[in-house]
């Protein structure tokens, strides 16, 4: 993993790099696809029901709980902090900290989106081998 | 048998066959490449009710079921009990979420688990897991 990816990712995603090997060589980024695909559903689902200004705490605390079990199996550690952060909000009933921490949870994930596309560019550019020396 | 570099064994000691129940299709996709990597085969439900039908239907028979907790339809802990009930004998390790509280993990090991997981599943965490059940 490379070191503008520290920080924003854990030992989890090394976990999903050990995976990858020759019979699946973009495995890693098949599951990088997956993921931004589903949280971009959730995101979606969280600003038309803040937007509506709705507060369903339970409503939005499932959502959070997806997009944040989403972004553990993925090892995306900034913005899974976030989401227990807004978790802790609905918990609380309290819909400022939610909208201000919702903000949060979209700008780390449109970062981490942002550095990983550009990491996988990276990896596509050096070639299957030096992706797998990369990630041993 | 192929070990890592700390001399950790990387595979299980049979082929296993392994049914993964969850409605997260990012943690399937994980989950799955797990399994192959370890040298299981695996089968998919996305949710209990899909995983009670393969087994009524007959002919399904795991050596392993990994059953997420969370999931629409039927849960895990409905469909730990309904297998049991059915007299399924598969080993069955539940996965959990680390937000689930002692109380959730207790009621759903008590509905028939050999074990519990916490996600996210790595190859570190279910091969001891598994060698270990199989010499039980």
């Amino acid at each position: 993993m490379g070191k503008c990816m520290q920080g924003y990712l854990d030992e989890q995603f090394m976990e999903l790099e050990e995976l990858q090997d020759d019979v699946n060589p973009n495995f890693v980024e098949e599951v990088a696809t997956l993921y931004f695909k589903d949280s971009a559903r959730l995101i979606n689902s969280i600003d038309q029901a803040l937007e509506r200004g709705s507060f369903d705490f339970n409503r939005l605390d499932n959502y959070m709980h997806q997009f944040k079990g989403s972004s553990t199996s993925i090892g995306a550690s900034k913005v899974k902090t976030e989401c227990t952060m807004f978790r802790e909000y609905c918990r609380m009933g309290n819909a400022e900290g939610c909208l201000r921490t919702f903000q949060q949870v979209k700008k780390e994930h449109a970062t981490l989106r942002k550095k990983l596309e550009h990491y996988f560019q990276l990896a596509r550019q050096a070639g299957p081998k030096e992706t797998a020396r990369r990630s041993k | 048998m192929a070990t890592n570099s700390m001399g950790n064994i990387q595979k299980i000691k049979k082929k296993l066959k392994v049914l993964i129940v969850d409605d997260d299709p990012l943690n399937l996709k994980i989950h799955e490449k797990i399994i192959k990597a370890i040298g299981g085969i695996s089968q998919t439900a996305r949710n209990g009710e899909e995983a009670v039908i393969i087994h009524r239907d007959g002919g399904s028979s795991f050596d392993l079921i990994l059953m997420d907790k969370e999931m629409p339809e039927r849960d895990g802990v409905s469909t730990t009990k309904k297998l049991r009930e059915m007299k399924v004998k598969s080993m069955i390790v539940g996965v959990t979420s680390l937000a689930d509280n002692e109380e959730e993990r207790r009621a759903f090991m008590e509905a028939g688990l050999n074990h519990c997981l916490a996600k996210p599943l790595t190859k570190d965490k279910i091969i001891p897991l598994i060698n270990q059940l199989m010499d039980a």
